[in-house]
């Protein structure tokens, strides 16, 4: 059970990932995670039961979401829309897109197909439990994603985009373009969503458009709790927390889902508990944010 | 080096709140030329600036920066050549990140890409550099910028502008902010770096004494229009009462800006 939670966790901590990059980082609040990952979902679905094989999945997966990240950049930069409403529309075109994607379905089980997952678990049969193996193999996937993000933030171009979030006109004035930056930005970070939503997928066992409902507000809430748990201003440990704080909030609504109906929660209110958890954090923030200045 | 030519400005053409700051707007400035430009509030020194590096584009005339024309080119791309620094000693540098992260941004102009600049030999120069500010921050390069002193961050702007090798500098009352002991050192500062590099370097600065003692040229705006404009010989001999006297005589009217008059 305790091993579920860890593996999810780690699934979606990469997403986590990905809303911290537009939303700490770049300071773009950016919706579009709420298509990308069933997007990345989908694609890979597609790749598995097709036959074309798991790397092209995940590598599509990723490529996916990329462009899906750029597509809202685009409209953001071109038509001098916010990033909200930018978001907004590449979701919501996804939706369709997606569903086109899984051939004019709504989801695809991908049973007795072969997963990473499977693979992984063939490959240490008899030497490691199921549950042990894809905890193992989560954990390799997530730090290999983690390393790579701490090091593309010790970059040129990382350190730009870190100054980028807090000062563009800094960055403008190095003639930097911040068109192009957002861009690449909310393209990689999208990029990382639908790369959990490919992992989510064969974790689950299936593909389903609406797997993507809400999880940006996830995402945001594991950032959030991440941020409650560790203070730091090193990117190694800003990264870090933000997978730590993606277990907790599994691990929280684990205990929603199964101990809630002692407090008359059904899983049906674990939208409205996450809701709550990010306006919490968000009071718990407010009311530090005063004393700051008295000191 | 610079020349604007016929250039017109209006901020919300057509509406009740249309307000023509430039019209027909002339002004060349030679290279190695270190002007200083006083004027009173709303004079337009400031958009005169936005207008130079791209923050604003003119309604109509050309402005021309190293004999190219770039009226119409965007803030980032003329940014490759112009080292810029505002009132605001926030402005210059990021707060949430390290002392070398920041100079490791401003080191080089235009597109970072993915390659780790921040060596062990690149924190020794950015030591050294700072070591010339000879206020001890050459020991605090993993600080974050945000726990600096406003002088200090001033002063690590202006560095950071000067290693970045811009071809035109502006400098728009950037000492204006600071205490009186910061602000002495920043400007001398800034007079050393503009020797020592030969910067083509425009300098706003609502202190008139300053104006009069720093650079070689000295222009006087007021309403969208140069209305003194002085060179380095006459300058010499200049005062502060010398100068109020002529620009009355020349608008009619009392310099408005008694805060000039008093922070001699
Ligand atoms: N972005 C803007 N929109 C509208 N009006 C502006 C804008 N920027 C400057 N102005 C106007 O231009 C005039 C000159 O302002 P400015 O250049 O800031 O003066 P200063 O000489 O004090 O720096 C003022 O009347 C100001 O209100
Ligand atoms: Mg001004």
């Amino acid at each position: 059970m305790i091993e579920g939670i860890f593996v999810e966790g780690l699934i979606y901590g990469i997403m986590a990932l990905g809303v911290f990059f537009t939303f700490r980082v770049l300071d773009f609040p950016d919706l579009t995670v709420d298509g990308s990952f069933p997007l990345g979902a989908v694609i890979m679905a597609r790749c598995i039961d097709s036959g074309i094989g798991l790397t092209a999945g995940i590598t599509l997966a990723f490529a996916g979401g990329v462009a899906a990240g750029a597509v809202t950049a685009l409209i953001h930069n071109k038509l001098k829309v916010p990033h909200l409403l930018a978001g907004i529309l590449t979701m919501t075109m996804l939706y369709s897109v997606n569903i086109r994607i899984l051939g004019n379905r709504a989801n695809l089980p991908l049973m007795r197909k072969e997963t990473l997952l499977t693979k992984a678990t063939a490959l240490t049969h008899g030497t490691l439990s199921e549950t042990w193996t894809l905890l193992l193999l989560f954990v390799l996937v997530v730090l290999v994603i983690k390393v790579l993000m701490d090091l593309f933030f010790h970059t040129d171009m990382g350190l730009t985009f870190g100054a980028m979030g807090s000062n563009t006109q800094m960055v403008i004035s190095q003639g930097v373009n911040p068109d192009t930056y957002k861009m690449i930005g909310v393209g990689l970070s999208n990029g990382l969503v639908a790369l959990s939503g490919a992992f989510a997928a064969q974790y689950q066992g299936f593909a389903d458009i609406n797997l993507g409902q809400g999880i940006v507000v996830s995402g945001l809430a594991s950032v959030m709790i991440g941020e409650f748990l560790i203070r730091s201003t090193r990117i190694s440990m800003l990264t870090l927390r933000v997978i730590i704080g993606a277990i907790f909030y599994k691990a929280i609504m684990f205990l929603g889902r199964y101990y809630g109906y002692t407090i008359h929660l059904t899983p049906n209110d674990l939208k409205l508990v996450s809701g709550v958890l990010i306006i919490g954090a968000l009071v718990i923030t407010q009311m530090k944010k005063p004393t700051k200045g008295t000191k | 080096m610079i020349a604007i030519q016929d250039a017109s400005l209006i901020f919300n053409a057509g509406t009740p709140n249309e307000n023509r700051v430039f019209d027909a707007f002339n002004l060349t400035v030679k290279k190695g030329e270190f002007v200083t430009i006083i004027g009173s509030n709303g004079a337009g020194k400031s958009t005169l600036f936005n207008l130079l590096s791209g923050t604003v584009m003119p309604n109509t005339g050309r402005i021309l920066l190293n004999g190219r024309e770039v009226t119409k080119e965007p803030e980032f791309k003329r940014a490759k050549t112009i080292g810029r620094i505002f009132q605001d000693p926030l402005a210059g540098t990021a707060s949430n990140m390290s002392l070398e992260d920041n100079m490791m941004v401003c080191l080089k102009k235009g597109f970072k890409g993915l390659t780790i600049g921040l060596t062990q030999s690149r924190r020794l120069f950015f030591k050294e550099q700072l070591a010339t500010l000879q206020m001890g921050l050459e020991e605090r390069l993993k600080d974050n910028v945000g726990l600096l002193s406003g002088g200090q961050r001033q002063a690590l702007t202006l560095l950071m502008m000067v290693l970045s090798t811009p071809k035109l500098v502006l400098l728009d009352e950037h000492t204006a902010a600071l205490d009186p002991r910061n602000a002495e050192i920043v400007l001398s500062l800034t007079s050393r770096f503009v020797k020592e590099y030969g910067l083509t370097t425009l300098m706003v600065t609502h202190n008139m004494q300053q104006a009069i003692d720093l650079g070689n040229r000295l222009l006087m705006m007021d309403a969208g229009e140069v209305v003194l404009d002085i060179g380095a010989e006459e300058k010499k001999g200049l005062t502060v009462e010398k100068l109020v006297a002529m620009f009355s005589k020349i608008r009619n009217k009392k310099f408005t800006s008694d805060e000039a008059l008093l922070s001699r």
